[in-house]
């Protein structure tokens, strides 16, 4: 039982191989992805996906920053706006990260400038999230 | 024959031209390798993007409700030519490759009785397009007000190509660039961005069944389309600016030996015309003392 599995970012192509599941954060919540998986298109939300090598093996966890998961015939494939493994995480770093979030939003003066600043700030929220457990 | 004093004036101009020449080249070496690894790097991207576009594509069922820029307007009268090129020159036939490229494409359609548009990223190409198809250029815009091309530049130039699409300014858009192979080989490419390719390989048939979308298929579509056009411009942008590099490495690379060719045979000519002088003094000065 194999999984081919793909996952890009604009920056680099992540991971190119088979693996048995992947557990990908859907954007109306979260589905495993087995060999021979019905096709479907997915948006992602800000999270971890779990990529297990084998059955009952241990996960390897990447932090996606949205982006889109395709399944098809062939297997899946997951185009992320950004990816970082969870391991890489560096915590001093996304902690200044989130107090310059932080103060972008007091600083924001108009509603759209706002949103944006919401929105980054709940991405670097949840990837703190994701690295303490 | 030339005398000494224009033969020397011409040794000296053609050493500056050549160190000139040397120089560039080396700034396009040292900005080669950095454009070569962002354009490798988004080629996966790009690559995949471009699967699941086609991909999509097939399942599609062509209808009122589908989305144009996935399954096209119905027609193909109006084609827009998005032609990139660079703004600078002193880089071989690398812009005048990717022009004739379009020209063939363009002269095809033409004869075809089809309309042509032309929508240029980049300042080399507008002078000679400006000229074959005069009042055929819609759109024109430089990399002036950008320092580094980036994703956002891309995203810019994908979002006003959508909206001029919804517009119906066109039906069919060509992306033409510089693929990158190579620091001697760059592959003026053409790719059909809007609408989506169709795969024409044998196995389009295996593609069967509906496709199930979270949330829904208009969301996604409507996210997953005018990025899909983005990403691709992206991609051929940084292939071009690999590409350019590259050129001008192997072209300023020819000039500055043809410029070292030059330079011996001036010598030569230079120090042969300098003793025949000598000679012809020595002539001179000893007939004259004969003479006494």
């Amino acid at each position: 039982m194999a999984l081919q599995f793909e996952l890009v970012s604009p920056e680099k192509q992540l991971r190119s191989g088979t693996v048995h599941q992947v557990v990908v954060p859907g954007a109306e919540g979260d589905f495993a992805v087995l060999e021979g998986h019905a096709p479907m298109m997915s948006t992602i939300r800000a999270g971890a996906i779990e990529v297990y090598e084998a059955a009952g093996g241990p996960a390897e966890r990447i932090f996606i920053e949205g982006g889109f998961a395709e399944v098809n015939e062939t297997g899946l494939t997951i185009l992320a706006e950004r990816a970082e493994p969870v391991a890489n995480i560096d915590a001093e770093q996304l902690t200044a990260e989130i107090e310059r979030a932080e103060q972008r939003l007091a600083r924001a003066d108009n509603d759209s400038e706002r949103a944006q600043a919401e929105k980054r700030l709940n991405t670097l929220r949840t990837k703190r999230d994701v690295a303490a457990n | 024959m030339a005398s000494l004093k224009t033969l020397k004036n011409r040794i000296s101009s053609v050493k500056s031209t050549q160190k000139i020449t040397k120089a560039k080249k080396m700034v396009a070496a040292a900005k080669l390798r950095r454009a070569q690894e962002a354009a490798e790097a988004a080629r996966p991207y790009a690559e995949k993007m471009g699967e699941v576009m086609a991909s999509l594509s097939q399942r599609i069922t062509p209808g009122p409700g589908a989305s144009p820029l996935l399954v096209g307007t119905g027609k193909a009268d109006v084609h827009l030519l998005v032609v990139a090129t660079s703004d600078r020159g002193l880089a071989g036939a690398f812009n005048a490759n990717i022009v004739k490229r379009a020209r063939q494409t363009a002269d095809k359609l033409i004869a075809a009785g089809k309309e042509v548009k032309f929508y240029l990223i980049g300042k080399k190409g507008r002078a000679v397009i400006n000229r074959i198809y005069p009042g055929r250029i819609v759109h024109f815009q430089d990399f002036a007000d950008v320092k580094n091309v980036d994703f956002l530049y891309a995203r810019r130039v994908g979002q006003d190509l959508v909206a001029r699409f919804r517009e119906g300014e066109f039906d069919v858009a060509h992306y033409f660039f510089s693929k990158f192979q190579s620091a001697l080989v760059q592959q003026p490419t053409e790719q059909q961005i809007i609408p989506v390719p169709v795969s024409s390989d044998a196995d389009a048939e295996r593609a069967t069944g509906p496709i199930e979308y979270e949330p829904s298929e208009e969301a996604i579509l409507d996210e997953l389309l005018p990025r899909n056009v983005a990403v691709q411009i992206f991609k051929g942008l940084l292939e071009n600016a690999a590409s350019e590099q590259g050129a001008s490495m192997t072209a300023m690379d020819n000039a500055t030996r043809n410029a070292g060719d030059l330079i011996n045979t001036l010598t030569i000519q230079y120090n042969r015309t300098r003793q025949a002088v000598i000679t012809t003094e020595l002539v001179e000065i000893i007939s004259g003392a004969e003479a006494l």
